[in-house]
């Protein structure tokens, strides 16, 4: 740790900076943090603040205390199924997307031709836009022309894959896993590649076979990378909006605490205070993972 | 999406671009004779896969070239008799998507270049000057990039509606309902994911060169500028194309923030390709191609810096 005490002394020393240098800093380091504070991390504390009141965004603001919570758990129909379907989104990008991913990164890696093809397809949902990818599925799975009943020979009695609230969720899934797949392999893809070679032959020489050598050996070793990926599945299930809103506006089976949110300022009855009820349960699930992230970056950062 | 990765490079490596995939052996090429079956399996099932993966796209490709009548008569797996453009021409003409496209590059060109700048910067004094409390800076600005959007889009909301703009800024004279406020949010949600992985990068740049500038006497700006800034390219290029398609794709903030539907952004106004009481799916599977066409052609042309931003600090190095 020499560099630490290097860094303290060179704080004690005399300051280093000219005016012009603290009026460069001033500004353009004073910009950002302006930037994040009034729209990023101000609008979060108001939010909160905004959670206990009752306004409609027009008249005055009245002091509500915990009843918009009490009315969201207990009297708003919407707001269980949104908990559940949010939670099934975290389930399918953990448990089928994310596996799945590290399936297809572990496959390419292994530098069969054509990797780089496949590479390119496999990621190529990623770069949509979640909106496109809600109307292909559209395009797929409605009721009376989509490719999937056609495909099923099933346009007598057709399956409403879309329609249906028991059956859309499924598909949104399996939709939205189709794109997070390839996030997740591009990630693996880049750690295998820096995994120390060695490591895995010491494991052969020390008769590993190849499955073992993968899971005791380079999946350990791929620890930053599992850690980016869980974050970035947690991230994504809590922040999902574009493609059930582009299906059918989230509603019928595919609400989700995003859409609830957004229903309640956008729409026709504009509830501030309710609305924002929901943006703080949604920031306090959040919150958990990204203090847990970030604890484990803290850590990262101090034995470096 | 946007979540920055995890630890910075070790500082004993020196900045290599990113991206350029090191040259690995491949152990155990060995025994291939026997392994000949398995490699068959692994391109039989890679195979699948990619086509599964493509098939969607494919189809709406087909399907946005054909007319209505006729996939609604014989479906879409039907051979075509014939094949046209019209759904590309009509939605460009009768909805107008020319225009959308200005607007995603008038939100998407600034934003990028202003949050590269800025998070350049930020990076460049949380990571290379010693300042104290850097590391506290370094999760302020993270953190805040991983908030779920609906956390504060409901005060964003209330707070655009009261200030106000002249006229020649917005139509509207508050900034609700004028592209600064899907700018101006755009740069500030996406500058914590910037300057995490360009703090990051600019950490396994060599010390020596900011120390040999020192000595000659060089200001902050000069150190940044002209002596970071040029080694950082390669990071600020996959970064870059990250953010122009990361711009390029939001849905949210357009939609929320704009209520002119002459202002929407190209990704949010798709929604208007839809009826009111029917939707022409073949309309909209054209709209659909041609929103995601720019995104696709910038990930094929510049896959390698694409690639490099998302996974730049992802790997140790």
């Amino acid at each position: 740790m020499p560099k630490t005490a290097a860094r303290r002394a060179g704080r004690r020393g005399p300051r280093r900076h000219t005016r012009r240098d603290l009026a460069v800093l001033c500004v353009l380091l004073g910009l950002p943090i302006l930037l994040d504070l009034v729209l990023v991390w101000g609008p979060t504390m108001a939010s909160i603040g905004l959670s206990f009141t009752d306004w409609d965004g027009v008249g005055d603001i009245e002091w509500a205390g915990l009843g918009n919570y009490t009315h969201l758990f207990t009297d708003y129909p919407q707001f269980w199924p949104a908990v559940r379907n949010n939670l099934l989104w975290l389930a399918a990008l953990g448990l089928l997307a994310a596996p799945f991913g590290l399936l297809l990164a572990a496959l390419v890696d292994r530098g069969v031709r054509f990797s780089r093809f496949y590479q390119s397809t496999l990621y190529m949902p990623v770069v949509l836009s979640l909106a496109v990818v809600g109307f292909i599925t559209q395009l797929i799975l409605s009721r009376d022309q989509g490719a999937l009943n056609a495909l099923l020979g099933s346009e007598r009695d057709p399956v409403d894959w879309l329609g249906d609230p028991d059956l859309n969720i499924w598909m949104i899934l399996l939709a939205a896993c189709w794109r997070h797949t390839g996030y997740v392999m591009i990630l693996y893809l880049a750690g295998l590649k820096s995994v120390d070679p060695t490591l895995k032959e010491a494991a052969a020489v020390d008769g590993a076979t190849e499955r073992q050598t993968f899971f005791r050996v380079v999946l350990p070793a791929l620890r930053p990378v599992n850690v980016i990926v869980g974050v970035i599945t947690v991230i994504e299930a809590l922040r999902a909006f574009d493609i059930v809103y582009a299906v059918n506006k989230g509603r019928n089976g595919l609400e989700l605490l995003s859409v609830l949110v957004t229903d309640n300022i956008v729409g026709e009855a504009s509830r501030i205070g309710f609305g924002s009820a929901i943006a703080v349960v949604l920031l306090l699930v959040s919150l958990g993972f990204i203090v847990t992230y970030l604890v484990q970056e803290l850590r990262g950062e101090e034995r470096r | 999406m946007t979540v920055p990765a995890v630890r910075a490079a070790r500082p004993v490596r020196p900045a290599g671009p990113p991206g350029g995939a090191p040259g690995r052996r491949r152990g155990g090429r060995g025994g291939q004779g026997g392994r000949r079956g398995g490699r068959w399996g692994v391109h039989a099932f890679l195979l699948a896969v990619s086509l599964a993966f493509l098939a969607p796209l494919l189809l709406a490709v087909y399907a946005s070239l054909r007319p209505y009548e006729e996939t609604a008569r014989d479906g879409y797996f039907s051979l075509p008799s014939r094949l046209s453009f019209d759904y590309y021409r009509q939605a460009f003409t009768d909805s107008g998507m020319g225009r959308y496209f200005l607007n995603t590059l008038l939100i998407a060109v600034p934003g990028v270049l202003i949050t590269l700048f800025l998070a350049s910067f930020t990076a460049f004094a949380v990571a290379r000057l010693r300042l104290r409390g850097s590391l506290l800076l370094l999760m302020f600005f993270t953190a805040g990039n991983l908030l779920p959007q609906q956390v504060i889009v409901t005060p964003l909301y209330v707070l655009f509606t009261k200030v106000p703009l002249p006229y020649w800024m917005s139509d509207s004279l508050t900034l609700y309902d004028s592209l600064w406020a899907v700018l101006a949010v755009q740069i500030a949600f996406q500058l914590g994911f910037c300057v995490f992985v360009l703090a990051n990068f600019m950490r396994t740049l060599p010390r020596e060169i900011l120390e040999a500038a020192i000595v000659d006497g060089a200001g902050v700006w000069t150190r940044y500028r002209h002596v970071t800034l040029p080694l950082c390219r390669p990071a600020l290029a996959a970064l870059g194309t990250l953010e122009f398609t990361w711009m390029y794709n939001d849905f949210l903030w357009g939609l929320v923030f704009l209520s002119d539907g002459d202002k929407l952004p190209v990704t949010s106004a798709l929604n208007n390709l839809r009826g009111q009481f029917f939707t022409d799916y073949n309309l909209l599977a054209a709209g659909s191609v041609i929103v995601a066409l720019p995104t696709i052609v910038v990930f094929l042309l510049l896959q390698r810096h694409f690639i490099a931003g998302l996974t730049l600090g992802a790997n140790k190095g």
